[in-house]
């Protein structure tokens, strides 16, 4: 695979260096059976390192997801060996099912097929809390 | 349909409303009795409290209505694994409104998004217990005629205390009030109860170990239980159990008019010797329970 072109999909660039792999397995791209690159501690003129993650193929990926693991990255998508947008991501209002609540006495704990439902409660903070105990994550 | 989680759910407008009607049942009684005459309130109790049951079976009896349910989740099916969603769903087929109280947080929101009939929280673990808060807001606008303008002192156990940090949470949406929080070092009020709702709603406040230190000025003293099931060590709880003890002698320097609330059950903290001064707020506040009760089962039910 030539890893600096892609005819259709996306490339996840300006990921925080060592997140490649997490974002990898967050987004169950083991799954694809198209070509997926991870580039670990590419050189960026930014922050000195970064990861890149290039997908070749327009699946439907998962931007909240994407955006709570790493606010800072930016998602080029490309058609026909083009960019034809550049997403930056912020963190997003609610994360469904991505992080379990970690509160020994929330319902979550014992009733397991709920969803795991996180809230953007202070977005200057990054604050998440549980929708059902509201325990802040982390 | 409308349900009542945490008390964040009904707004200062709300709130007065349900001050209003309650005031209204207080002095007219008889024109309530039948107001909830075919509707019946389950009380789903999958952990005890009797009080707490108990006021809500008397606040729809008093209305009318009927009430059947179970007082702890090895009499029900929870024991058996059914979720809170199935058994919910199975209740709302036999009653009209029900009241839920619950050792797990969160619980309660997960019935009231599956259910066809209001749900009331009863009380989740250390979470929420709106109708408690309800109840000490109807007393401070009974005994102060207001809910602004106000030194409130809250003593006791500030960390783990649920009910001080929901007053806080509703006091906060009122003008000029001003918090003395006494407690002892380990039972603090919490960082995020401080910087979230007291600094973020810029009201004023102290925080002190002595009991005595602020009390000519409060207007409000609200006591609290250290409570056993938070601790994990007995040695603690028997350090921290007695750290303040209201008694006659420490309210020397009190206002005439100072309003002592407590949600009950107490164990040592306001000495008997207190019951029968006119501050004494906390046997009243049991019975304004009843009648704030009241006043929501007709809300949610819609009946005017
Ligand atoms: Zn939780």
């Amino acid at each position: 695979m030539n890893i600096d072109s892609i005819k259709n999909g996306y490339v996840i660039d300006h990921i925080e260096a060592g997140k490649g792999m997490e974002i990898y397995e967050l987004l169950n791209l083991n799954e694809l059976d198209c070509q997926v690159a991870i580039i670990t501690n590419a050189k960026s003129k930014k922050t000195g390192v970064k990861d890149i993650i290039k997908i070749d193929r327009n699946i439907d990926l998962d931007f909240d997801k994407l955006g709570f693991i790493d606010p800072g990255v930016t998602v080029n998508v490309v058609k026909d060996d083009k960019i034809i947008e550049k997403k930056k991501l912020s963190l997003p209002e609610k994360i469904v099912n991505v992080a379990k609540c970690k509160n020994p006495r929330c319902i979550t704990s014992v009733e397991r097929e709920l969803d795991q439902i996180f809230i953007l409660t202070d977005k200057e903070k990054n604050v998440y809390r549980c929708k059902y105990c509201e325990m802040s994550l982390k | 349909m409308k349900h009542l989680i945490d008390i964040k759910d009904l707004s200062v407008e709300e709130i007065d409303e349900l001050i209003k009607v309650a005031k209204d049942i207080i002095n007219h009684k008889k024109e309530y009795s039948h107001k909830c005459d075919d509707k019946t309130l389950a009380t789903l109790f999958f952990e005890p409290s009797t009080r707490t049951r108990l006021s809500f079976e008397a606040a729809m009896l008093e209305l009318g209505g009927r009430t059947l349910g179970f007082s702890e989740a090895a009499s029900s099916s929870a024991s058996k694994g059914e979720s809170v969603s199935d058994t919910i769903r199975v209740v709302g087929c036999y009653s009209d409104i029900i009241a839920m109280r619950h050792p797990k947080e969160g619980a309660p929101l997960v019935a009231s998004m599956k259910s066809t009939v209001p749900i009331i929280n009863a009380g989740d673990g250390g979470h929420n217990h709106p109708t408690q808060t309800l109840t000490d807001l109807l007393t401070i606008d009974r005994e102060k005629g207001r809910l602004d303008n106000l030194t409130i002192g809250l003593c006791g156990d500030l960390k783990f205390g649920r009910t001080v940090h929901s007053l806080i949470t509703a006091m906060s949406r009122y003008k000029n009030i001003k918090l003395v929080l006494i407690s002892p070092k380990e039972l603090e009020i919490p960082e995020y109860v401080k910087k979230d709702i007291i600094e973020k709603n810029n009201m004023q406040y102290v925080e002190t170990t002595d009991i005595e230190e602020y009390m000519g000025e409060l207007d409000i003293l609200y006591m609290t239980r250290v409570q056993k099931e938070r601790f994990f060590n007995e040695e603690d709880y028997v350090r921290l159990k007695d750290y303040y003890i209201l008694n006659r002698e420490k309210l020397e320097k009190a206002k005439k008019d100072l309003s002592i609330l407590h949600p009950l059950p107490r164990v040592n903290e306001i000495s008997t010797d207190v019951d029968d001064d006119p501050r004494a707020c906390y046997f009243k506040q049991a019975l304004n329970g009843k009648y704030i009760r009241m006043a929501l089962i007709l809300k949610l039910l819609e009946i005017k």
